[in-house]
């Protein structure tokens, strides 16, 4: 019933996560972007497990886990840098830039 | 309308608000406290879906450990406050625009491919099954039985994340 408004909501969620990554330069905020994409993939799943099973809902939970890990080491790689670099601004990271 | 779609929508502009704020704001912290905005209002969403455990994980995982691991490294860096050159000019705006409305136009061409006939359970089917079992017990029924490898993988992934975030986060590496 709900399946169609929820991949709207889902779709325009991701652009918006998208057009974040685009559009800053801060590491931590970019990160958190990543984040509302991989939201907006959860809501996905979740709206179709209403019409095709619950194996959607067991797929959310397998997102979630990779998820946490990803911020766990994603978060201590943006500390690693800064200890190096002493800023997380990505214009100033252009270590492989060719 | 019922009161159910009614609330879909009301939670859905919620959440896309706050998503929007959550990119545009100067400060990390502003941000990130629109993001939890957008996750709490994302999990009412999957209660309206039916998903009464995602949602319950959604806020206990999401909104609350990642976002404070999040809101913990913007304190330990102190970068509450930044200076210019966050956010990229008006060339880098417009580009960032323009690929998020091509990007929103294939998504909204991929949604109009319907389910095939018959694959489809009908309504409130989910709902009676989660009724009769439990919510928590509809779910972990297949996460233990069929997705059981992926499951133990899994606890092998999240233990090399600790130990990579322990060895990255070290003063020497």
């Amino acid at each position: 019933m709900l399946l169609g408004p929820a991949l709207i909501v889902s779709a325009i969620l991701f652009t918006i996560g998208v057009v974040g990554v685009l559009l800053r330069r801060n590491a931590i905020v970019i990160f958190m972007c990543v984040e509302l994409m991989l939201n907006a993939v959860n809501l996905t799943f979740v709206a179709f497990s209403q019409r095709l099973g619950l194996d959607g809902q067991v797929f959310v939970f397998f997102v979630m886990t990779v998820a946490a890990a990803e911020a766990a080491v994603g978060l201590a790689i943006i500390i690693a840098l800064y200890r190096h670099r002493d800023t997380v601004n990505l214009a100033n990271i252009n270590l492989l830039r060719g | 309308m019922t009161v159910r779609v009614f609330l879909f929508y009301t939670f859905s502009v919620i959440a896309i608000v706050s998503a929007l704020l959550c990119i545009t704001r100067k400060s990390p912290v502003a941000s990130a406290l629109w993001l939890v905005c957008a996750m709490f209002h994302l999990a009412s969403l999957y209660v309206l879906l039916d998903a009464y455990f995602i949602a319950a994980v959604q806020v206990l995982v999401y909104a609350g450990a990642i976002m404070v691991l999040f809101l913990f490294v913007i304190m330990l860096l102190n970068l509450g406050r930044l200076g210019p050159g966050d956010m990229k000019g008006p060339g880098g705006k417009v580009i960032a625009i323009v690929a998020g409305l091509v990007m929103l136009g294939e998504l909204m061409v991929l949604r109009r491919v319907a389910l095939p006939v018959g694959l489809g359970l009908p309504d409130g089917v989910i709902a009676a099954h989660q009724a009769r079992e439990g919510a928590v017990h509809a779910v972990a029924q297949p996460l233990f039985t069929s997705y059981l490898l992926p499951f133990e993988i899994t606890s092998v992934m999240l233990l090399a994340a600790v130990v990579g975030a322990v060895v990255l986060a070290k003063r020497r590496i």
